[in-house]
């Protein structure tokens, strides 16, 4: 059994209600979680009847709609909204992703929308992120080498490119790392699905000389070894990729480098 | 004046505003010369706009085909409608291949061809041989090279160990009694704190400003507050008329659909099945220059051939390619399409219209990267300590309308090129001079204004007033009568910035705010651009008059400088177009007509 130790500020109380203009006929409700940093209190559910009829499609349209009509204090990251920057991942009706791509009429029902799971929540839907970004630099993401440099491209054959494909295009919107259990209970150690993608990315380059110093970084019980395949993650990455495979693949190198 | 603001000072050799491709290019370069630099950024760097480019960076490799960096420049000056700088121009073409083999040797993934060497298609607008067809230029990543590229450059800078500032707003500048720029103020949202920047060159990296129009491909952040910041500065902004229209945004969402798709063999047809860009561009057809290809959208759906109930837009096909090539070489586009547009690429076409898409626009520089205050003896002189590149300067490598492929390739050549200018103007670690007392004041004094505001206007109210006026009013055809309008409009709305209301009082993560400041941003962009657009009485390349409908290269070959007085009003001078190229070894490009 597993013992929930829910992260300060988890208590909810049921926060104000934005009703929808008068007249509107195609209402449909979004519970919101809302945190102050500033008022001391704890956080709250606001609900949001929004017009849906005029209102674009997907769940991102509909917090700016909130946030441009309804409540200008309601805050989220978004930038691209486009599915290409990261920045709008969410907890939304109950699995995480992107809000810009995750269409409204998918959601069955209120659509409730909460910071991603398990980290430090600095103001209603933004997460602290400063953890998995550290543990991301943590593992030098860039390409290493030791050959010198030819004045032109280095040479890479279309089946060696093939092997990076399902691991650059990763986002680092973080769904995966905050769905994952092991990392919930073991974040301070364990590198999470997203960072151990980014790993394997380069351990998969052709171009990149540093594999075994790579798996020796990540021979361990703590930075690796915390996964056990539960593969949450690959279900919810909103871009379709696999770290669960990825993460199979590590252990399959430095398996591989013991037998 | 704002009392009771904290600050907290800093000093670095060099500071650099923004994380995307131009930003981290001259960070890391900056960084790895020994110079100590910050890079302060409203997104974290992975987020930044650069994210977003698909279709490819532009050199001549040759990898595909015979292709020449004098080719490439004739492409650049020709796109450009002889608006742009040759000197820049041909410094750009020039560094363009060592630009692209050094993304390579820094990991950028790119698309390979059957010999291992960088995959390159065709872009609208790049031509062999001095323009006699399409060649294959642009050095691709699939259709994600934007985001290749951006993340690979944020790998380098965590290698040099760059220092960043991320969720730091920058707010504005600090001018001394000189004119001379010694930093930026900042507001790091996460705890609420104000920073105080110094530095011997400030670099303005902050991107584009299309989100002053209603429908564009750029993303939410990209405001324009590099140009704001310099706006409020005093100096002046240059060829902000200058807004071009991609021809394939998404009819509806606006998201884009790259060039490449038409590179990789699309086509776009009317409500009569017709493939029309036949009849404009004999030559390059559908791979014309973007405001060729936009205007000839823009006409058949005026004359009724547009598409749908409402005869509002065009076809855009790519079926024909096959699952294969589109799931291979156009993935992204694929997904967006089916996202977006509900359209299943690889069966049916998809329905696109111009979009607004990028700023040719913005903080005037030279080649190396170094801000000008133009004055009336000298229209090259520098602004001491100021620098700008990408997207929000102009150098002015597209002139009057850029290729593709060429924005990204701007981006890591002038991000270079500003390190390398830095190196030699900064002696790292040298001391300062005390910054003037005063240095805050604008910033916090703008803060705190908006902070308080207490109007009856939503900043979101405000905004769409502004991007309906840009939208309606300085589109892809413009006319004297629409333009004056426009100018009237754009200044009612400028002055309803006077009752605006900001809801949010706090300074942790206030993005009402945050908001607010990107918004004033955004107006002195707009108004910038349809002062400018309203003088220009002539029609060169994203600008189409259609009282002026020629080029006047005996008039109008001159840059437009744009200044905001403290009144809030626009006065415009000009400074002449470079017509000498950098080096002997090509000839300046005379103007011709402009044909595809
Ligand atoms: C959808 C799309 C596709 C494109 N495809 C291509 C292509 O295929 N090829 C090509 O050549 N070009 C393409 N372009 C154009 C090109 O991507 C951009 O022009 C270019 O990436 C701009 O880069 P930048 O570094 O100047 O700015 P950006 O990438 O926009 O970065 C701006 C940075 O400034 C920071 N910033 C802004 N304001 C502040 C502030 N006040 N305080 C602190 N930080 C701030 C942001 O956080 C960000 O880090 C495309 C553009 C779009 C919209
Ligand atoms: S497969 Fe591993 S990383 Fe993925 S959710 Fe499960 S434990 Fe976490
Ligand atoms: S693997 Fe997927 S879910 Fe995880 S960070 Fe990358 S894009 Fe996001
Ligand atoms: S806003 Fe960029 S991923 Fe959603």
């Amino acid at each position: 059994m597993v013992e929930f130790t829910l992260p300060a500020n988890s208590k909810i109380t049921k926060g104000k209600t934005h009703k929808a203009p008068d007249g509107a006929t195609n209402i449909r409700r979004f519970k919101i979680y809302r945190f102050d940093p500033d008022s001391g209190e704890t956080p709250r559910l606001d609900t949001f009847e929004v017009d849906m009829d005029s209102c674009g499609p997907m769940v991102l349209d509909a917090l700016l709609k909130m946030k441009n009509e309804m409540d200008p204090t309601l805050t989220f990251r978004r930038s691209c909204r486009e599915g290409v920057c990261g920045s709008c991942s969410f907890n939304i009706d109950g699995t995480n992703t992107l809000a810009c791509t995750k269409a409204i009429d998918e959601i069955k029902g209120d659509v409730k929308i909460y910071p991603l799971p398990h980290m430090a929540v600095v103001k209603d839907l933004v997460p602290d992120l400063s953890v998995p970004y550290a543990q991301y630099a943590s593992i030098e993401p860039w390409i290493k080498t030791d050959s010198p440099l030819p004045q032109g491209e280095r040479l890479q054959s279309p089946e060696d490119r093939a092997k990076l494909d399902g691991l650059w295009e990763c986002i680092l919107c973080f769904c995966c790392q905050t769905s994952c259990p092991s990392y919930w209970w073991n974040g301070d150690r364990y590198l999470g699905p997203a960072v151990l993608l980014q790993s394997y990315r380069f351990i998969a380059d052709s171009r990149d000389e540093a594999t075994g110093e790579r798996l020796d970084d990540l021979d361990d019980p703590f930075r690796l070894f915390r996964c056990h395949t539960i593969m949450n993650c690959t279900s919810t990455c909103p871009k379709g990729l696999n770290p669960g495979e990825a993460i199979a693949g590590i252990k399959m190198g430095l398996g591989k480098r013991r037998s | 004046m704002a009392e009771g603001y904290e600050i907290i000072d800093h000093t670095y050799d060099v500071i650099v505003v923004g994380a995307g491709g131009a930003g981290l290019r001259a960070t890391l370069g900056m960084t790895a010369a020994g110079l100590k630099t910050a890079c302060i950024t409203k997104v974290f760097p992975t987020r930044s706009h650069t994210v977003a480019a698909q279709g490819g960076v532009g050199a001549s490799l040759g990898n595909m085909a015979e292709d020449k960096w004098e080719w490439h420049m004739y492409d650049t000056v020709k796109g450009s409608d002889w608006l742009g700088d040759q000197d820049a121009i041909e410094y750009m073409c020039r560094n363009a291949v060592p630009a692209v083999y050094e993304l390579e040797h820094f990991g950028v993934p790119f698309s390979r061809t059957e010999e291992g060497k960088i995959y390159q298609r065709p872009f609208g607008g790049h031509m062999s041989n001095y323009g006699e067809a399409p060649v294959e230029r642009a050095c691709a990543a699939a259709d994600r090279t934007g985001h290749a590229i951006l993340h690979t450059l944020y790998q380098q800078s965590l290698k040099h160990g760059a220092e960043f500032f991320v969720e730091y707003i920058a707010i504005d500048l600090i001018m001394d009694d000189d004119g001379e720029c010694r930093g930026v103020i900042a507001w790091n949202l996460d705890d609420g704190t104000i920073h105080r920047f110094r530095a011997r060159q400030t670099v303005m990296a902050t991107g584009g400003y299309g989100r002053a129009y209603f429908s564009c491909t750029s993303a939410h952040t990209c405001t324009g507050d590099g140009n704001g910041m310099v706006a409020r500065a005093g100096l002046p902004l240059q060829d902000h008329e200058f807004v071009q229209f991609h021809p394939t945004g998404i009819y509806g969402s606006g998201c884009l659909i790259t060039e490449g798709a038409r590179g990789e063999g699309g086509y776009l047809t009317n409500s009569e099945g017709e493939r029309f860009m036949e009849r404009y561009a004999p030559t390059a057809k559908d791979l014309a220059s973007r405001d060729v290809v936009s205007r000839s959208m823009t006409v058949e759906i005026r004359e009724g051939r547009g598409v749908g109930a409402e005869n509002d837009y065009i076809y855009l096909h790519l079926e024909h390619l096959g699952s294969e090539v589109l799931w291979e070489r156009l993935p992204g586009i694929t997904e967006t399409a089916k996202i977006f547009a509900g359209v299943d690429a690889t069966k049916e076409p998809i329905p696109v219209l111009p979009t607004v898409h990028y700023n040719m626009g913005g903080i005037p520089t030279n080649h190396h990267g170094e801000a000008l205050r133009p004055t009336a003896d000298d229209p090259d002189a520098v602004c001491d300590g100021l620098m700008a590149i990408g997207e929000c300067a102009c150098a002015s490598v597209h002139g009057a309308n850029r290729l593709g492929t060429n924005s990204l390739l701007d981006i890591v050549v002038f991000g270079r090129a500003a390190a390398i200018r830095a190196a030699e103007l900064v002696t790292p670690g040298a001391t300062q001079k005390e910054l003037p007392k005063d240095s805050a004041d604008l910033a916090l004094s703008r803060l705190d204004k908006l902070r308080n505001a207490n109007g009856s206007k939503k900043t979101s109210e405000i905004r769409l007033a502004m991007q309906r006026t840009m939208q309606n009013n300085a589109a892809v055809f413009r006319t004297t009568e629409v333009l004056t309008e426009g100018c009237q409009k754009i200044m009612e709305v400028d002055a309803s910035l006077a009752d605006i209301n900001v809801a949010d009082k706090s300074l942790i993560w206030n993005s009402d705010l945050v908001e607010a400041l990107e918004l004033e941003n955004l107006m002195a962009c707009a108004k910038a651009t349809m002062f400018s657009a309203e003088a220009r009485q002539e029609s060169r390349g994203a600008h189409a008059h259609e009282d002026h409908p020629d080029r006047d290269d005996e008039v109008w070959m001159k840059h437009t400088l744009a200044t905001i007085g403290d009144d809030g009003k626009v006065s415009l001078s000009y400074r002449p177009v470079h017509t000498w190229t950098l080096t002997d070894e090509v000839d300046y490009i005379e103007p011709k007509e402009r044909v595809y």
